[in-house]
Order: structure tokens, then sequence, then C-alpha cells
């Protein structure tokens, strides 16, 4: 953010949303930053996956349209980053985070970390808590179900506990993928030793991303594989927990 | 005043403070002189005893076999009146309110004022006769509200009512929308209330005798007679309510024979109970500070309360439950809100209403709307956010739009109507469709389903590509001919109404004069405003049919904005759609003077609405349902809940000062992942839609899986309660076409 402000920084948003209560506390303006690196088997935002897909656009135009929602926002809530990898576009990331503290909006950044390095000390003092997505705890079903490799996104969680930032961690449960034991026990004391982690969010795989690879005629690759049953859940939960975790 | 009231109310009366309300009828000084604020939590409340428990179920295996035969039972022969059943009871040793609209429970009366026709059909549908003897009475020698009504249609009326572009209109039975002060009753007892009406009358006497002078006169002594056959039904219960109530129970007990009254002798479309809850509390309060009640008690006394106001029963026909589905009654009771001073109006009794949902689990009556404003005690608003999320049961007004206009002692009507309690009433006046008004302004003023002329002739739209300028030209032309036909038509049905079906016992717990609204109101909005949008921002191309030379369908190319993404684009056009009608409605004359307001709600109308209106240029099909009330289309709000909820607060309260209705679905996980977490957020949520000029909305929290399986098994589900728009209903009671349209309906989920 040097000669020119963080307004005219450009970018390329996929779209916006309005969420309460599952992109971080509270009401939120959620920004779907377009263009990511992963392709995780269970991804439901297909649509996000490329940067040719999204509305270019600038960091002032979509603080506004944020602005616009603080009633909402401003109690308990605030603006997400999610995408796609907001960290895909660093520039744009660090100037909507500066904006929407501008505008007193709590800030949330949802991310898989892989880019973790192209996230600065500045962007992440922008940043009230990290969303972070770790989608295994084994390296090797980690890239099966990514593609990429799992060690920048613990190398992002170590530095993100170091600077004191707040941390939500998500786990998608996907059966048969993500659910053996010693994958969910392994995570669990990782994030255990992160200090700033406040509560590990178990979210079961579903299949509502289906229709979009219907309509982008992309194969599902998890069509087959059914919603985790409650039982597995509540053991999957059980093994954070037991970790000393806030499991939600 | 009189000799009963001084003697009785030192007791009556005893620590209730203030002195205003002492010498004149005056419930909302009484109510602020007196009010205890309740700033806690849901903590104190009581569960059901074994009596309440016993008392419902008794009720609820009743239930069965009305849902399966539209109703349990009917008395044929007695036209209903105040005082016309004997005495009826649920049980009568075990209840301690009694009173019922019949001799017996879930049994329905027949009320030939409102208008024979339908109680005829009525009676026919569910396989009863109508008394020759009453036939001949309602025919030759004394006319309804109904016949009276289209003695004075005019062939103008006649053919938009036919068509369907005015429908709902109250001319075969009740209009309703009317709230007595019930609370009055409980106060001050009926012989004060009469003398005050005397009073009233005698005002009159220097008068000159003109026509509407005369007319006065005869109401309020109508009134007055009404207020002795009040008290004549309570003595055949064994209860004198000549003085005010000593004590909570009888304060419950007169308040609610005065409803009762009214319900004996009205079968109004919505028969609301006011604001009751914190002024009960006063009486409860008082109770439990002697020493004479228990808070067990005190929860017994308005669950009782709340079972009778859950077996209100009317006679409709077929085709009203087509246009208000689920047996509505609109016992609308509006909790909590702000006082005038700043003091919340919130107290122990607001709670026990709502645990009434609890108590004898979730059910659409009595119709319980918070006036929700974000200085509402914490701890109340946690408990509604948590009523709402367990039952789906209640709805929301914004108190901080209410009061600054009706005062801290207002009330809903139905389902968005506000008025202050007693003082104002209301011409219900059901709702226009402004979609199929655009049709018409398209086809030169015909029917694209019937292809009749129903307004006056004009040269249709003849280009390739409908131009926005001529469309919306041609648009306001046709609003002005349907405004003045509309409110022509209103004006004739209230004529009719006060003249040969007039509320008498409603209207003498309201102070004389009364202020009167003419409540219009339109339906379509959203398929309206998103096919001028369509016309605007895309390119549509009107398909003709060759024989008929109707526009009877639109081909679309292009993308164009859509109402209820907070883009102001479309938002705009849906601002000026409601000015712009409710300018129009203002420049006709109303019966009676009154002030007219438009609402934006279709109850449950909207899927018959879309029945008999053509393909629209929005791209919806002919027959397809519309949005309910002022709701986006369905599936096409794509930003969440909160960014439609901003795109229906953007339409101007002062040009729908009767209410815009809202109803979201919102899925459990769509609010959070904890009870906590979703309660503390749909705090949030309804402090953020007040903040931001939002007026009403109906909060489901429901998974559509739930719906589908109610659907499919009903018998699982006697008591899944839904908020459809601007009331609740009994998922298992609405027709499969509702129930499709109410499961089609956008459900906002977590993304």
């Amino acid at each position: 953010m040097t000669a020119r402000t963080w307004r005219e920084v450009p970018g390329v948003l996929h779209s916006w949303d309005l969420s309460t209560g599952v992109d971080g506390p509270g009401t939120r303006f959620v920004a779907f930053l377009a263009g990511c690196p992963l392709r995780c088997l269970y991804c439901q935002n297909p649509d996000t996956w490329h940067i040719r897909d999204g509305d270019a656009t600038n960091a002032g135009q979509v603080i506004d349209r944020a602005a616009r929602y603080g009633p909402f926002t401003t109690r308990g809530g605030g603006l997400t980053l999610s995408g796609g990898e907001p960290l895909r576009q660093p520039e744009f990331a660090g100037a909507l985070l500066t904006g929407a503290k501008e505008a007193g909006l709590h800030t949330a950044l949802d991310t898989s970390g892989f880019l973790g390095a192209r996230a600065s000390d500045a962007l992440l003092s922008h940043t009230d808590l990290v969303l972070l997505d770790i989608k295994s705890w084994n390296p090797v079903t980690y890239k099966r179900v990514t593609g990429v490799e799992l060690e920048p996104t613990l190398a992002f969680a170590e530095r993100v506990a170091g600077l004191g930032v707040p941390m939500w961690i998500r786990f998608v449960l996907v059966p048969g993928l993500t659910d053996a034991p010693e994958n969910v026990a392994g995570l669990a004391r990782f994030a255990a030793g992160l200090s700033t982690v406040e509560r590990v969010d178990v979210l079961p795989f579903h299949r509502m991303g289906a229709a979009k690879y219907e309509r982008l005629g992309i194969p599902f690759p998890l069509e087959d594989v059914a919603p985790p049953r409650s039982e597995l859940i509540a053991r999957v939960r059980e093994q954070f927990a037991a970790a000393g975790l806030v499991v939600s | 005043m009189t000799e009963t009231v001084t003697t009785v109310a030192p007791t009556a009366w005893r620590g209730f403070q203030g002195g205003r309300w002492r010498d004149r009828v005056d419930v909302a000084d009484f109510v602020r002189a007196n009010v205890r604020p309740y700033s806690g939590d849901a903590a104190f409340l009581a569960g059901p005893t074994g009596r309440t428990s016993a008392l419902w179920n008794a009720l609820t295996a009743m239930f069965p076999v009305e849902r399966e035969r539209g109703v349990y039972d009917v008395d044929a022969t007695t036209p209903a009146a105040i005082t016309a059943h004997a005495p009826g009871y649920i049980d009568r040793d075990n209840e301690l309110i009694v009173g019922l609209q019949t001799d017996a429970p879930l049994k329905r009366a027949i009320m030939p004022f409102g208008g024979l026709r339908m109680v005829e059909s009525s009676l026919a549908a569910y396989g009863y006769e109508l008394d020759p003897t009453l036939r001949r009475v309602f025919t030759e020698y004394r006319k309804t509200h109904n016949a009276g009504v289209f003695d004075a249609y005019t062939p103008q009326i006649l053919a938009a009512r036919k068509a369907g572009i005015v429908t709902g209109l109250p001319d075969a039975y009740g209009r309703g929308r009317i709230i007595g002060d019930y609370r009055r009753v409980a106060l001050y007892g009926v012989d004060f209330l009469v003398e005050a009406k005397r009073l009233e009358k005698s005002g009159l006497d220097e008068r000159p005798a003109i026509a509407d002078v005369i007319r006065d006169r005869e109401e309020l002594s109508e009134q007055i007679r009404a207020l002795g056959e009040l008290k004549q039904m309570a003595a055949s219960y064994g209860f004198d309510i000549s003085g005010p109530a000593r004590t909570a129970h009888e304060a419950v007990q007169w308040l609610y024979f005065a409803y009762l009254a009214a319900t004996k002798e009205q079968n109004g479309a919505a028969m609301s109970l006011g604001r009751t809850a914190t002024f009960l509390d006063c009486y409860l309060e008082r109770d439990i500070a002697e020493g004479r009640l228990t808070e067990e008690r005190a929860q017994e006394l308005i669950d009782d309360l709340v079972i009778k106001l859950r077996i209100i029963r009317f006679l409709r026909t077929p085709e009203y439950d087509q246009l208000f589905s689920g047996d509505p009654t609109w016992v609308t009771e509006s909790l909590g809100g702000m006082s005038d001073d700043g003091r919340t109006l919130v107290t122990r009794t607001s709670f026990r209403y709502l645990q009434t949902l609890y108590n004898l689990g979730p059910a659409p009556e009595p119709n319980l709307t918070v006036l929700w404003s974000p200085s509402l005690p914490a701890g109340f608003k946690r408990f509604c956010a948590q009523v709402s999320l367990d039952t789906s049961a209640i709805q929301y007004e914004n108190d901080e739009l209410l009061r600054p206009y009706l005062g801290d002692d207002a009330a809903i009507a139905c389902c968005v109507s506000g008025m202050r309690v007693g003082r104002d009433m209301q011409f219900f006046g059901a709702r226009v469709n402004a979609a199929k008004a655009l049709l018409y302004a398209v086809n030169g003023g015909r029917d694209e389903v019937s292809g009749a002329q129903v307004a006056p002739p004009s040269a249709p739209l003849t280009g390739d590509v409908l131009e926005y300028d001529a469309v919306l030209a041609a648009y306001d032309r046709t609003l002005d001919w349907l405004a003045a036909t509309y409110v022509d038509a209103l004006n004739t049905i209230h004529y009719m109404h006060d003249r040969y079906d007039y509320e008498r016992l409603e209207m003498a717990l309201h102070d004389y004069p009364v202020r009167r609204f003419l409540a219009c109101g339109i339906a379509g909005l959203s398929v309206a405003v998103d096919s001028l949008s369509a016309i605007r921002y895309a390119t549509v191309t009107p398909v003709r049919d060759a024989a008929s030379g109707l526009v009877v369908d639109y081909v679309v190319d292009g993308e164009f904005p859509t109402y209820g993404n907070d883009d102001d684009r479309a938002d705009d056009i849906a601002v000026w759609l409601v000015q712009a009608f409710m300018d129009k409605v203002r420049s006709r004359p109303t019966y009676r003077d009154a002030i007219h307001t438009q609402s934006v709600l279709t109850i449950t109308s909207n899927v018959v609405y879309g029945r008999h209106t053509g393909n629209t240029p929005d791209g919806r099909r002919a027959g397809e349902p519309f949005a309910p009330g002022a709701n986006p289309m369905n599936g096409r709000d794509r930003h969440g809940l909160v960014a439609s909820a901003v795109s229906v607060a953007k339409l101007p309260f002062e040009s729908a000062r009767d209410g815009i209705s809202l109803t979201s679905t919102i899925t459990p996980d769509g609010l959070g992942r904890t009870r906590d977490e979703r309660i503390t957020n749909l705090v949030g949520v309804l402090d953020g839609y007040t903040t931001a000029g939002g007026f009403h909305m109906n909060v489901n929290v429901l998974d559509r899986e739930t719906l589908l399986d109610a659907m499919a098994h009903p018998e699982k589900y006697p008591q899944l309660t839904v908020r459809v728009s601007g009331y609740a209903v009994n998922f298992v009671r609405l027709t499969p076409e509702q129930q499709r349209d109410v499961i089609n309906r956008t459900f906002h989920d977590k993304s």
C-alpha cells in the first residue's frame, strides 16, 4: 500500500454473499475471491477455481458494498474473505482487510493456508480471525484430497499462532477419505498445540455442490460418497474434544 | 363515575398507581402507570401442570377428526349472537377460564348477517343444510351485508372482481381487522363502559340530525346494547362483570369474555386480540406480591386463556380456504415493544405468553407477534429467538416504525396492520394484483387469460420489443383505473358492512369518535418489479396469440437485475410501484373519510393470484404462484437472507403504513453451529433488519427435508407450525399446492 490507497487496488471477485453463523461469528459480508490452486475432491465452489470466472473490481467498490450492511455486520458479525482462495490475490485481499478495518468491521480470512507465505505480516495484522481449513493431517491423504502439499498449511498455522491471531480450525469429514482415527488424532494434537486456536469446526461432507458440477459439466469426484453418519461425526468431534479443543 | 365504580373500584384497583385512567377510559395510561418492566431471562417460567396438559390433550384428541372432515361440528340452526348459545365447556371442573363460542368446543356457529351465501355454501361443503326458515328470514325479512354490497357494485367492479385483478374482498362475510380494547372490561367493568358510551352519545344531542350524526347515534345505541348482552353472556357462565375485575384470575376471565363476545358476533377475517400481556401482568404481579398466586398458577391462567384462543373457529367455504389457508383466525397478540418514555413494555407476562408454545406445543394461534426494537432487554430478545428456533411460530414487527406513528399502545391486527388499541379501526381492503395489471397495460386492458375487456380499452402495445417507457406509461394509466375501481369497491363494502353487519361489541370497546383507515393492498410486487426490470435491462419480445391478438408470452434475452439482491436498479422499481399506487389510492375519496393506507401482504393468496395470472415478462410461467407479501420471487434472492431483507426494507413505510410483509425461511445451519450461536445470530439479524428500516419478518427456522417428510407423513407432524405470510399455519392443514409453494420458497442456507 505505497502510493495508491487500498481503495484502488484491483482484484477479481467471484461473488458476494451475506451469511449468518457459518463464515465466522455473526452475520458477515462474505467476499468470494476468484481463483484457487487447490482442487479439493469435495469442493462446493468449483465455479471459483479460475480467476477468469470472476468480475474485475477494486477494493473500494467491494468495501462500499460491504458497508451497506453495517446494521447487520457491526453487531457481532463482520467481513470474511473466502473464495476460491483469497491469498491467490494477496494484494487485493490485503486491501480489502485494510478497508474493512477502516470501516470498523471485524475481519476473517477463510483460507486453506497453502498460499500462506503470500500473506504479509501487515495483512495478518488486519485480520481478526483466521478460518484455517486443514483438509487432512496425513500428507498423502492431503495431497489426494487437494492436489497439493500439506506442509505450507502447517507452516502458516504456526506463523499465525506466533503472531497471536485467533484461529478456528475447520476440518471437512469425508467418510472413507479423511475419517481415519489416526488422521483425526494427528490433526487434533497439532491444533491443540497452536496457542491461538479458539475452536474446531467439524464440517460433515455434504453434496450441495454437486449441482454446480453438473452445470459446469465437470464430473463430481465424490459422486458415490454419502454424508457421514451421526456416529462417525460424534466420534471425530470427541477426538478433537479429547485433545482439549472446543468443538462446535 | 357510577355508583358501581365508586363502591367496587377501591378494592378492585388496590395498589394500582396513577390517576388519569381512573376517571375516564384510558387503558394506555393505566399500563404506563403500572407496568413493571422485566429485564431478566426466562429462568422463572413454569412448565405445564397436569391439569393444563389434560385439558389441552382433551382438545387435541378432537383435532384429527376436525382436520379430516374440515369441521368438527356445526350448529346449523342458531344464528350466532353474543347471547345466542347456552354456556359451553371443555371440562367444566378443570377449566380455569371458561367460555366457548357455542355450547361445545370446536362446534362452529353460522353468522348470516355477513352473507347468507357464505353460510349456505359452507354448510353444503360439510354436509349440512340451511334451515328453510332461516333462509326465508335472511332473504325476505332481513338483508345481509353481502346482499347490500351486490346491490351497489358497479359493472366495472364486478368485472374486476371476476377477473381476479381485485380479490379477497370482504364482501361475503365479516371484514374483521378490528380490535376491541378487551382490556377495558377487566379494568373498568361493563357498567362504567356503558356510562362512558352514554356520555359520548349525549355529546351529540345538540348536533343537527344529518345522516352522519344519525348513524353515529344509532351505532352508539347498538354499542350500549351489545355491552348489556356481554354482561348477560358472562352471567350465563355465573360471572357478574358489571364491575371491574378484582383479581388476576378475574381480569383474565373478564378480558376473555369480552373477546369471546366479539367472536360470537362477528366472523371477521381477522379477529385480533390486541396488546393484553403487559396489561394482565399488572394483575398477575399484584396477586403474586399479595401471595394470592404462584408462578405456576399464573402460568396456568395464561395457558388456559391461550387454549381458548387456539379453538376460536369460524365456518368458512373451501374457496375461502384457497385464499387464506389453514383455517386461520388471526388472534393476533402484540408482545413487548418500548414505551414513549424509553422504558420497555416487556414484562414477565410477555414471557408467559411465549411459554405457552412450550407448555402446549407449537401452534399457529394465537398469532404471537413481537414488537421488536434493538432497545428491548437482552433476555427477552434471546427468549424470542429461542422460541423462533424451536417453534417457527412467532412473527416480528418493527416497534421503531410503529411507535412514532401510533404511540406505545398500538397493536397489530391480522398480520401487519398497526392501530392504536381502542382508538383506531380499519376498513379491511384485501388487495389488487399488481402483476396482472402490468399484463393489462400490455394488452390494452384485456385480460390475458379470458380475453375479456376488463379495464377501459386502450391501444395495446404493438412493437416487436417492449419499450420500457411505453410500458411504464401504459401501466401508470392502468393503475389509475385500478385504484379508482378498487377504492369504489371498498367504499361500497364498508358502507354496507356498517349498515348490515356492524361490529357492535368491538366498536363499543373503542373511543368515540374512532379514527378509521382504509386499508388497501397490493399483491404480486416482486413479479411486477422483476418484469419491469426485464423490460428495462434485458430485451423482452412479446409473443402474440394469432387468433386473439393478445400477448400471451414473453421471450427474454439477456440478464436483468432482480428484486431481493440489494440491487438498486431493481429495488428502485419496487419503491416506485409502492409509492405510485399509494398516491393513486390517496387521490380517491373514502367512505367516512377513512385515512388511506396500503399493505404489501398476500397472506396465502399468492398461490391463487398466481394461478389466475398468465405468463409474465420476468420469465414466470402462467399459473405459477407469486412470492408472498413483499418477498422477492422464490429463488431469485441469491445473496442470502440479509440482502433480501435489505431490499424489502427499502420499501417506504410512509407509503405502506398498513404493513410490509417479509417471510423468511432459514435452515438451522444457516444461523450457526451451536444453539447458543443461533440464538445470538438471530437476535443480530432482527436488530439489523429493524435498524435498516424493515417492517415485518416472519421467521421460520426449518429444513426442507422436514417439510417434505411432513407432506408424506402428516400424522407425524400434527403441530408443525410454519409462518406463511403474516400468520402461521399448521403445515399439515395447507392444501398440497400451498405446501409445495412453501417448500419451493427460498431457504437461506449456509453457502
